[in-house]
């Protein structure tokens, strides 16, 4: 068993990025004894994008910061090159997602994908013990032997909603350090121990795209998704020209460009086959349900029928009291039906619907409907 | 912590004692400018005469042959530029014919002539074992020289004259078939797969055909003879930090009467042809680090030469999916280079650090970048993600046993690093 081996003889690998979480986390393990390993991930940028075309997550900055606080604390540091793969089941599911009219979360699929498979089984062969990442989050092993992934203790910048493709497969071999501390005291210790304080951008979710310019970005590598088409409204009626689907979310009211109707519309649906963006008044955005498919259980098992539990359906969002309802009628195993006792507004088909009870996040899907 | 055990001399190299003893005067104690006319400048100068003169003595060169630079990469582009260019103004030749193998720095070098200044470049094929045949040069030599007929099997006649073959003064003669080619340049020896290539034969060559031939010498320094009055180079280059000596100096040498331009200008140093206040510190290192090697070398090489045999031996033996590149038997004595199927090439040499192991895959790399190795694709070898590339290049500091933890690392790294 190895949680219960000395941490000088536990080897961990530690997912280095330059920034203030993963450099303490990388500080905390070393404390503790740990032999460790870093490795940052060279992932995909656009070439030709300007700004040394570098995705930012791994820009010639972070590097360097990354591999002076490696040597720092004197442990090896590694830069491996994670392009292909990156470039394959997050860029690629991010132009695919948003051809089909969905509003694809890239960070749910760089940790399915990346972090906590190709990086996490790169450790394994390095022959480590446990991957580690500064994520705000946390574990607690049960008696049972069970890994829960729980919410931060600083919860403002809890990350377990972009965790929750985790099992307990993954979890078993995983440490979160920074999770246990609030920011400013994360802070507070990377100044104590001269470690580079600066946090880059709080959120690098589109770390590929060089100008932060997503509708751009689509231009660029879907045009075909970007093109011009009717804005309608439920019973057909053309009230004017959307300027490319993937320019518009769920539940977006303002940017629509058709005053005058007299009622607020809101964006209801993208309907990609069509081409069409169908709005509406506020009461026809309101929904009582969902449903999530491709789930993931944190935990051993689904839940049971009826359970009840508090569901985010964004990364920004509040969680909502819910009731989950896995494999309903006339869908797989991985789908599970989510109702809410009051209507939810902007459910959009793409994101993550993540659960939680508590502070244990149960798992999560992708919002299909 | 473990020893380190490096197996990365084409890398860099460590610098000699030795080396260091010379150059520290010349940094605090010694540190006038050669040109300037106090006692300083004497003082610097005079070191710097007599680095240039034994540099050219080891060379079997003159002094006004000698250029320093700041290391291989300046010291090809120098001579490849400098000698294309001053050709071009000559006699109008604007072809400029090089290898497929070659390091990036004569490479790009020539592309960038091709590209951005007029010149057509001919980059010949190699062979399976990375070699350049002296064959495809004379042809692409022919290839554009419309006035003079394509050789037969045995090319035109010879001078057999020694003498005459070895006289730069063919070069410019309109009567040549390599009268429209700038220059021919191909390496000593691959920094990749560490193949020697037919310089001998390729610069007489040139010669016959009044086409000025440059070698980068860089990798063949440390096991190499460089006498340049047995070897018809017409120019040669060297790096100070591939020979135990110090980085960011190097040795250029061009043959007298060789036309010559220079791309560094703002001062008369070196011969009005590199100009820049001459580094004399690094100067001196490179110097007494030339001299060691040229000393050591023939006592060194079968010491190197068991050392890689011993290296490829077990390598072969115990992995069965590792497979020897470049030639086997024109092969630099200190240079190891596989391919191994169903290994990543980056996780190894992670594994192969954390035992302590400095190898290399391929040459140097900066930012994480993977490409495959333009080396092997020019020799048909597929390389990448599921076939690791893997070069071990042995040094001074190397044993037999070193050698065989290595080996035995290696194959425990390949077990799981697939």
């Amino acid at each position: 068993m190895k949680h219960l081996k000395a941490p000088e003889e536990t080897t961990v690998v530690i997912a280095m990025s330059g920034g203030v979480d993963s450099s303490v986390a990388a500080a905390l393990m070393v404390e503790r004894g740990y032999q460790c390993i870093g490795i940052m991930m060279r992932l995909w940028a656009e070439t030709g994008a300007g700004e040394g075309s570098m995705n930012k997550c791994c820009s010639v900055e972070s590097m360097a910061d990354a591999r002076q606080v490696a040597d720092q604390l004197g442990i090896p540091f590694y830069l491996i090159n994670v392009e292909q793969p990156f470039k394959q089941n997050v860029v690629d599911f991010f132009i695919e997602g948003y051809s089909a009219g969905l509003t694809p979360n890239p960070c749910l699929a760089c940790n399915r994908h990346i972090r906590f498979d190709y990086l996490l089984n790169y450790a394994r062969k390095l022959g480590a013990d446990y991957l580690v990442t500064g994520h705000h989050a946390r574990t607690r092993r049960l008696d049972t032997g069970e890994i829960q992934l729980l919410k931060a203790v600083d919860e403002r910048k809890d990350q377990s909603y972009v965790l929750s493709v985790m099992g307990q497969a993954e979890l078993r071999d995983v440490l979160f350090p920074v999770g246990d501390f609030t920011k400013p005291v994360i802070r507070q210790m990377a100044a104590q121990w001269g470690l580079p304080i600066a946090s880059k951008h709080d959120s690098m979710d589109l770390c590929f795209i060089a100008d932060d310019d997503y509708r751009r970005f689509l231009q660029d590598w879907a045009s075909h998704a970007m093109q011009p088409g009717p804005i309608v409204d439920r019973a057909g009626n053309v009230l004017g020209e959307h300027a490319g689907l993937p320019s518009y979310t769920i539940g977006q009211r303002k940017g629509l460009g058709i005053g005058g109707v007299g009622v607020p519309l809101f964006v209801l649906e993208l309907d990609s086959t069509r081409n069409t963006l169908v709005v509406g008044r506020k009461e026809e955005l309101g929904r009582t349900q969902l449903l999530a498919h491709h789930v993931n259980w944190t935990g051993d098992a689904a839940v049971a029928a009826g359970f009840a539990a508090q569901c985010k359906i964004r990364y920004r969002a509040q969680p909502v009291d819910c009731r989950l309802y896995p494999a309903p009628p006339d869908a797989d195993e991985t789908t599970v039906a989510v109702h809410f006792a009051e209507p939810l507004y902007g459910i959009s088909p793409g994101q993550g619907a993540v659960f939680y009870d508590g502070d244990v996040c149960l798992g999560g899907g992708i919002i299909a409907r | 912590m473990k020893p380190f055990i490096y197996v990365d001399h084409a890398a860099t190299t460590p610098v000699r004692p030795e080396v260091l003893e010379a150059m520290l005067p010349y940094f605090s104690a010694q540190y006038g400018n050669p040109s300037s006319t106090h006692s300083a400048g004497r003082k610097a100068s005079v070191a710097l005469t007599k680095a240039r003169r034994t540099v050219a003595a080891l060379l079997g060169a003159a002094d006004r042959e000698i250029i320093f630079t700041s290391g291989g990469t300046e010291g090809a582009n120098a001579a490849i530029r400098g000698i294309a260019l001053a050709r071009r103004r000559q006699t109008g030749a604007n072809r400029i014919i090089t290898s497929a193998v070659e390091h990036h720095a004569v490479l790009h070098t020539v592309q960038d002539l091709a590209t951005n200044y007029g010149f057509s470049a001919t980059i010949l094929p190699v062979d399976a074992d990375g070699l350049v045949q002296a064959a495809e040069v004379e042809r692409a030599i022919y290839a554009d020289g419309d006035s003079s007929a394509p050789p037969s099997s045995g090319g035109p006649e010879p001078t057999g004259n020694p003498a005459l073959a070895g006289n730069p003064a063919l070069i410019g003669n309109p009567e040549l078939a390599g009268n429209n080619v700038a220059l021919v340049t191909v390496m000593y020896a691959n920094n990749e797969v560490g193949t020697i290539q037919p310089v001998a034969q390729i610069g007489a060559l040139c010669r016959r055909l009044g086409v000025p031939f440059h070698t980068d010498a860089v990798q063949a320094a440390a096991t190499l003879p460089l006498d340049v009055d047995t070897l018809p180079v017409d120019a040669l280059t060297i790096s100070g930090h591939k020979i135990y000596g110090p980085k960011g100096v190097g040795i250029l040498y061009v043959r007298s009467g060789v036309p010559f331009l220079p791309t560094q200008t703002g001062g008369a140093q070196e011969d009005n042809r590199r100009a820049g206040t001459e580094n004399v510190p690094l100067i001196v290192g490179a110097t007494k680090a030339l001299e060691l090697i040229t000393q050591e070398r023939d006592a060194e090489r079968p010491r190197l030469r068991a050392l890689r045999d011993r290296l490829i031996g077990a390598v072969l033996a115990e992995l069965a999916t590792a497979r020897l590149t470049g030639s086997h038997t024109q092969r630099l004595d200190s240079l190891a280079s596989f391919v191994i199927n169903g290994v990543d090439a980056e996780a190894l040499l992670i594994r192969l650090d954390l035992a302590g192991i400095g190898a290399s895959s391929g040459s140097a790399c900066t930012s994480g970048a993977l490409r495959p190795s333009h080396v092997l694709e020019a020799m048909g070898i597929p390389s990448g993600r599921a076939a690791a590339q893997l070069r071990l290049s042995l040094g001074r500091s190397n044993t037999p046993e070193q050698v065989d933890y290595v080996v035995e690392q290696l194959v425990q790294g390949c077990r799981v690093a697939g």
